[in-house]
């Protein structure tokens, strides 16, 4: 009887899982000894970060697309199916259009969903860049816009890519002036606690840069009301802001699937921050951006995450005892305009340092982004 | 006080760190009617500071922070 080993989510994190399992149980699969299986309700794997290039126009959608079976180890069983329960107690998940899948060992990769609908009048009044549709409407809005009050309001927290709305404001602040255009907009940027991101070394270096480059900043401003009408947006706090063109974040939620199996609330997944085993349920582990786990919702994040898990399963499948663990490694690049960039790297307890901006970071972002498709194929 | 103090929601955010503790209060306030009692339990010491800062800024009332050993409870009167 081979011992079953079951991904849910094909984004980065468990497409790398799938890969790096395939790479260390290659001869356990082979025989027979152990399956893997990913579940995944979309055909095609997504590289999020390519969405914060196109409302500048400098990458389309299908950037970020690759078929998940190209990416995939071939030895890994995809299943093309959507969860609708989890049942830790059996050990079993139950599927849209197929039969239930027994695991022995399931790894929650699912991500998150943006909710705007938790703020009235947001999807009406407000664009955002975290999704393909949003990315391209939003290159539309951003092409025809050339004066007035850009507003981008960071709505709830946490959220994936936390630095992206620092880089999308920097970035429009640029693009804007090499359109020659700048001194007709005015640029605000919000976030909902009382400093300009939630690592204060972020936080800081952004409020120096937006000082510099003439970008309001509005703390304490937890947005809870558009009206699209009358184009303002309102706050928690009784603040209110007047838009022409406004970028909103949304609201991003866990998975309902994991709130009804009794893995968290709020649909994140609480696991040990070291293992990523779940606390509720044996055998089970969660990474990336639906695990609750205290760093950014990145995907570097889930990247390592995923290293840590194979090892662990590995471990576990061999009767050997785990040892590898997940320390809270976090590497992000922060575009700081159209063509510099500075990056961050931190752990559990680190606070980051942010070094000036520069071009060949710039760069080397961009070179990461080609060379990505080797991450997920878990060679990178 | 906190000895008599039946909270009306709880919220959990012991091992959270910051923003998180703030932002999960900000999220339960965000649903609540006017006058409902929040204790946010949180081991971030920040929160300390953080969360009386907002209420201050949103005009809710900080009843009490009491502390509980190895976390802190903030007790909350949303207006």
């Amino acid at each position: 009887m081979s011992e079953h080993i079951v991904i849910v989510g094909g984004g980065t994190g468990g497409t790398v899982l799938a890969n790096r399992l395939a790479d260390k149980l290659g001869a356990e699969i082979d025989s027979g000894d152990v399956q893997v299986t990913m579940v995944t309700d979309s055909q095609d794997h997504v590289y999020k970060p390519i969405w914060l290039y196109v409302p500048f126009g400098k990458k389309d959608p299908a950037d970020a697309r690759r078929p998940v079976a190209e990416l995939v180890d071939r030895r890994v069983d995809i299943t093309y199916d959507r969860v609708t329960g989890i049942d830790t107690d059996d050990k079993q998940l139950s599927l849209a259009d197929g039969p239930a899948m027994a695991y022995d060992h399931l790894t929650l990769a699912m991500g998150v969903e943006l909710v705007p609908d938790e703020v009235p009048g947001l999807k009406e009044g407000g664009h955002h860049f975290y999704g393909e549709d949003g990315a391209t409407e939003l290159r539309d809005a951003m092409a025809e816009f050339t004066e007035g009050h850009l507003v981008l309001s960071v709505i709830g927290v946490p959220h994936m890519c936390p630095a992206a709305p620092v880089e999308f404001v920097l970035m429009a602040d640029d693009w804007l002036r090499k359109r020659g255009v700048r001194d007709d907009v005015e640029i605000t940027y919000t976030y909902p606690i009382q400093r300009a991101h939630g690592i204060q070394s972020v936080a800081d270096w952004a409020t120096e840069e937006f000082e510099e480059k003439d970008i309001n900043v509005q703390t304490f401003f937890n947005a809870d009301e558009v009206d699209p009408e009358e184009k303002v947006l309102h706050s928690m706090e009784g603040k209110e802001l007047d838009y022409d063109l406004l970028v909103g974040i949304p609201p991003h939620t866990g998975s309902e699937l994991v709130t009804e199996a009794g893995l968290g609330d709020g649909g994140w997944v609480d696991v040990d921050k070291h293992t990523l085993e779940a606390t509720a349920a044996e055998d089970v582990y969660a990474i990336g951006d639906v695990a609750d786990v205290p760093t950014s919702k990145a995907g570097s994040v889930a990247h390592y995450e995923a290293g840590t898990v194979a090892d662990r399963i590995a471990s576990k499948v061999r009767g050997q005892v785990p040892t590898a663990t997940y320390e809270g490694k976090t590497v992000c690049f922060i575009e700081a305009g159209m063509d510099e960039a500075t990056f961050v790297e931190f752990a559990y307890g680190n606070e980051p340092t942010v070094r000036p901006a520069s071009t060949p970071v710039h760069w080397a972002k961009l070179g990461y982004n080609e060379s990505y498709w080797l991450t997920a194929r878990g060679l990178l | 006080m906190s000895e008599t103090m039946e909270p009306d929601i709880t919220v959990d955010s012991r091992g959270a760190t910051c923003p998180g503790p703030l932002m999960d209060l900000i999220g339960k306030v965000k649903q609540s009617d006017p006058g409902t009692v929040i204790e946010l339990q949180t081991s971030d010491d920040s929160s300390k500071s953080d969360v009386p800062d907002w209420l201050d800024e949103a005009g809710h009332n900080l009843l009490e922070v009491v502390d509980q050993g190895d976390y802190w409870s903030v007790y909350v009167e949303t207006a």
